[in-house]
């Protein structure tokens, strides 16, 4: 049997506790760069969000970012430290930075991580080999609800 | 709201961490004597990209893998080199040649890195150094292709570029190369894979910079082929864009594919006004 993408996320969604999950291509900006409804209805895990953020086959957030309340080492300064994060926005607005953080910043070169497909030669992830779209995104819904809840705890009392 | 990029990225400049990136003031003087011009005025065709020097990767690298390249008793790029002497006197093929037979010593391939990707007439195409390396075995000496980005093929380069080391970088980028240094030019600023980043978004708007553990170079070629100490070989042009291109999570070009000889002259040409290098020191 054959089964098309969309199919593929029904059968996902049908399958989790809430069949409220938000896809890659369903999701709603409000004023182009917050995304108000949580993705997948499931409160965001920060502990997990902060492993995510620090894991280079995950978020790897740390190539580009600083970010004091992680050990990671190596952390890189392609982006702006992201330390108070939580005090500049709120949380619709993380969640649009992380889904797609072009939205917000014209042209930036934050990866999107809710991405999976409109891409000039898409790869099979680190293979070099030809992918074929739609790719996986690069963090399941899941995992950015535990990332955007990260982030809002970053706040400098 | 809505921001450009560029505004946050001004931004973060006048924050304190960056006073730790940055490229160095070393002076790069190979075995005391040759001395190698490792920061540049930027190219004429440079000007809309805002950089007005352009500098060797080498100044992005750690004191002691600088070291490594200022004595040939140190750069262990130098072992290939003598390989490529033995290869450059062995006759190989029908014709019973070997490339000294028409070129004589290697001196006298002295210039010849500093031009290259450069116009074939004969054959009304632009020629990589590893082209015109493959071409003299097959048509003049009668003997093998060798693997465009092997072993063999990095020594010989290394070879030719030690004979120009300290020469400007001097590649054309009109005439009859222009259509496919503007072809190079459009791959340089294509955002690829699904990071969708160009090789602009990492060696032009973030030189300096720190990617984890990396710090940014403008991705200059003049150092080519360089020994990189991460996987203890000579490593050519081409090797060096498929793995950028692949860390994008694109699906690469291959190595000699036509994409990759324009962007190897565009490349190039940003480093114009550069000393040939080769064989370089990285990590
Ligand atoms: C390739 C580099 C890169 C990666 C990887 C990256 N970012 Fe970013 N990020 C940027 C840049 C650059 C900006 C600044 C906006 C601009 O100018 O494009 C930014 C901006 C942000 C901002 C807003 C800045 C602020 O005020 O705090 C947040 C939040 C953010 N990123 C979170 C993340 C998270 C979370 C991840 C990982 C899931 C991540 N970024 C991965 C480059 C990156
Ligand atoms: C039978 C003679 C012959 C042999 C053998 C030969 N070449 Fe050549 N080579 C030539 C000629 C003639 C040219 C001039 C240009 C042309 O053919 O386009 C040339 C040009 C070149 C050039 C370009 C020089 C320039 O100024 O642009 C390089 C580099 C080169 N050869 C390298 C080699 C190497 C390396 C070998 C051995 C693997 C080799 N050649 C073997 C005849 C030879
Ligand atoms: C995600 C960021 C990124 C992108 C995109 C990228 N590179 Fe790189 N590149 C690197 C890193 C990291 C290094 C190693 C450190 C350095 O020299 O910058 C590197 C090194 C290089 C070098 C070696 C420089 C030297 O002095 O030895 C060249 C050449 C190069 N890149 C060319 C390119 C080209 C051409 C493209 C586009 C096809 C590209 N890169 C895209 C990150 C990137």
């Amino acid at each position: 049997m054959k089964l098309t993408y969309l199919t593929v996320a029904a059968t996902l969604v049908a399958g989790s506790a809430f069949a409220a999950e938000v896809g890659p291509k369903e999701v709603k900006y409000n004023d182009d760069t917050a995304i108000e409804m949580s993705l997948t209805g499931v409160a965001g895990d920060p502990e997990k969000g902060a492993v995510i953020m620090a894991t280079k086959s995950k978020g790897n957030c740390v190539a580009c970012h600083e970010i004091s309340a992680l050990s990671a080492a190596f952390q890189g300064n392609v982006g702006p430290m992201l330390d108070g994060a939580g005090d500049r926005w709120s949380v619709g607005e993380l969640r649009g930075l992380v889904v797609n953080a072009k939205m917000m910043f014209e042209g930036s070169v934050m990866p999107s991580f809710y991405q999976v497909d409109g891409f000039t030669r898409p790869g099979n992830a680190y293979t070099g080999k030809a992918g074929q779209e739609p790719l996986a995104p690069l963090l399941s819904a899941q995992e950015i609800e535990d990332v955007v809840a990260f982030l809002a705890t970053l706040k400098d009392e | 709201m809505k921001f450009k990029a560029l505004t946050v990225a001004a931004l973060t400049v006048a924050m304190p961490v960056m006073a730790l990136a940055g490229p160095d003031d070393d002076k790069l003087v190979i075995n005391g004597e040759i001395e190698i011009v490792t920061k540049a005025a930027a190219p004429a065709h440079m000007e809309e990209t805002g950089i007005d020097t352009v500098m060797s990767g080498w100044h992005f690298r750690a004191d002691e893998t600088q070291a490594l390249e200022m004595d040939d008793f140190d750069n262990p790029g130098m072992i290939f080199v003598d390989q490529a002497i033995d290869a450059w006197n062995m006759a190989e093929g029908s014709e019973g040649k070997s490339c000294a037979s028409c070129h004589d010593d290697p001196s006298s391939m002295a210039g010849v890195r500093a031009v290259y990707p450069k116009w074939n007439e004969a054959a009304g195409e632009v020629r990589t150094l590893a082209m015109q390396v493959n071409d003299c075995r097959v048509n003049k000496m009668g003997a093998d292709k060798w693997k465009y980005a092997g072993g063999d093929m990095a020594s010989m380069e290394a070879l030719i570029s030690v004979q120009s080391r300290g020469m400007p970088v001097n590649v054309a980028t009109d005439g009859p190369v222009k259509a496919v240094w503007e072809q190079g030019k459009e791959l340089y600023y294509t955002r690829t894979g699904q990071l969708d980043l160009s090789c602009a978004s990492c060696h032009e708007q973030n030189y300096g910079n720190m990617i984890r553990a990396d710090h940014l170079s403008q991705g200059q070629i003049n150092g080519f082929p360089t020994y990189r100490l991460k996987n203890a070989k000579l490593n050519t042009v081409h090797a060096r864009f498929k793995g950028c291109i692949r860390d994008t999570r694109a699906e690469t070009y291959s190595p000699g594919s036509a994409e990759f000889v324009a962007l190897e002259l565009y490349v190039a040409s940003r480093g114009n006004g550069l000393s040939v290098e080769g064989p370089s020191v990285r990590n």
